[in-house]
């Protein structure tokens, strides 16, 4: 098994950490305003958008760390 | 804290000794209805009872109930109906095949009791960063995170006692972070859960002598997801679960859509003269956690195994680092 797998679970505990801080840092302060009641629905929906734009980066990123860890392993 | 240690104590034995003792006469049922399917890993043919569920899912409500005797909070409740829904949804998929979407899908009625006893928190705690309130966003994830903490935990129940053994360090390990977090009474709600798992660990261990079936790993998922929500540590569970969210990951990104594995024709590990397993060459194959643990040459079932519980227990040390992260904020 190796270190592979070990670093995959440690990237992605990083990864998790890294995401926390974008939501918190600049998702959790912002918000949008000037569109009366549509306000808090506006900055839900915006913030959600983001999020999953998030969750797909963090995904892409782990797809590619798992095709060249499961490459390097099966190579050694 | 010291009024919390006589609860504490004795859900836990009602929890382990629930399990361990009605565990052997749900095997003799289980053998004489011959409810049994073949263990694929053993070189004879060996049949192997299933599902566990019944007995997970009566540890769980009884020592659950015994908290509730001494603290009468909805947690415990919305814990026991979310757990008690995904072990229906399981057994109805035990003993009736269904379709890849069935449990994902069912498992969202499962989370409907958090949010209608309201035992949930918008605010979503980051280590180190603090905390982000999502009202809206937050249901969606109470909605997704049952049905992923239950089905992560089912997909990696593919060797013997890899689901429960799982479990154990799993939840031991988010129990540690509640009591580091001091939210003392669901780190005790919690315990249930991790001796529930050791109990059943007896039976389930290598050589399997019951399999919990998907009745018992949707029910340990469930339970495990409620105590996250109710316990406010979502990013925490979600740490301590990442070998079993990594095998998912991996199947999903190979395979590209919700599947059964039964569904799948390729096979991703094969078996050498001596029985032991290894990582095939199959490109139709989805790639797993195991089939990556066996990329590096063959290895008998309990080799596999403990790996896993290897890498969990490692996930498990980052959980409780990331909890001790949190009290740092």
């Amino acid at each position: 098994m190796k270190i592979g797998l070990f670093g995959f679970l440690f990237v992605m505990w990083i990864l998790i950490l890294a995401g926390g801080g974008i939501l918190v840092t600049i998702l959790g302060p912002f918000s949008i305003s000037g569109y009366g009641d549509f306000d808090l629905l506006l900055t839900s929906i915006l913030k959600a958008i983001i999020a999953i734009i998030l969750v797909i980066v963090w995904i892409l990123i782990l797809s590619k760390l798992k095709n060249w860890i499961f490459k390097k392993e099966i190579k050694s | 804290m010291a009024e919390l240690i006589i609860p504490a104590i004795v859900s836990c034995i009602v929890a382990f000794f629930t399990v361990y003792v009605t565990t052997p006469p749900l095997i003799k049922f289980l053998q004489k209805r011959n409810l049994a399917v073949k263990d694929m890993n053993k070189k004879d043919h060996v049949m192997v009872v299933r599902p566990g569920g019944p007995s997970i899912i009566a540890g769980i409500i009884t020592s659950e109930l015994v908290l509730y005797g001494f603290f009468q909070i909805n947690e415990i409740l919305a814990i026991i109906i979310t757990s008690f829904i995904a072990f229906v949804i399981g057994y109805v998929d035990d003993r009736k095949v269904m379709g890849g979407w069935f449990k994902p899908v069912a498992l969202v009625i499962a989370s409907t009791p958090i949010i209608f006893l309201g035992t949930y928190d918008s605010n979503l705690s980051f280590p180190l960063f603090g905390t982000v309130q999502i009202p809206a966003l937050y249901l969606g994830l109470i909605i997704f995170m049952i049905p992923i903490t239950g089905n992560t935990i089912n997909s990696i129940d593919v060797l013997n006692g890899v689901a429960s053994g799982f479990m154990i360090i799993a939840s031991f390990s988010l129990s540690i972070a509640l009591f580091i977090l001091q939210n003392y009474e669901i780190a005790i709600i919690s315990l249930p859960l991790g001796f529930v798992s050791l109990a059943f660990y007896k039976y389930h261990k290598i050589p399997s002598k019951i399999f919990p079936g998907d009745s018992g790993a949707l029910t340990l998922g469930a339970m495990y997801g409620a105590i996250a929500i109710v316990g406010h540590v979502e990013i925490i569970a979600a740490v301590a679960l990442l070998p079993a969210i990594i095998n998912s990951f991996l199947f999903l990104s190979s395979m590209k859509r919700i599947v059964e594995h039964r569904q799948i024709k390729g096979k991703p590990v094969e078996h050498t003269e001596d029985f032991k397993l290894k990582a095939t060459s199959d490109k139709t194959a989805p790639i797993t956690l195991v089939r990556l643990i066996l990329a590096s040459g063959p290895l008998s079932e309990k080799q596999v195994g403990y790996a896993i519980f290897k890498l969990t227990i490692f996930s498990g040390i980052l959980a409780i680092i990331t909890a001790f992260m949190r009290v740092l904020i």
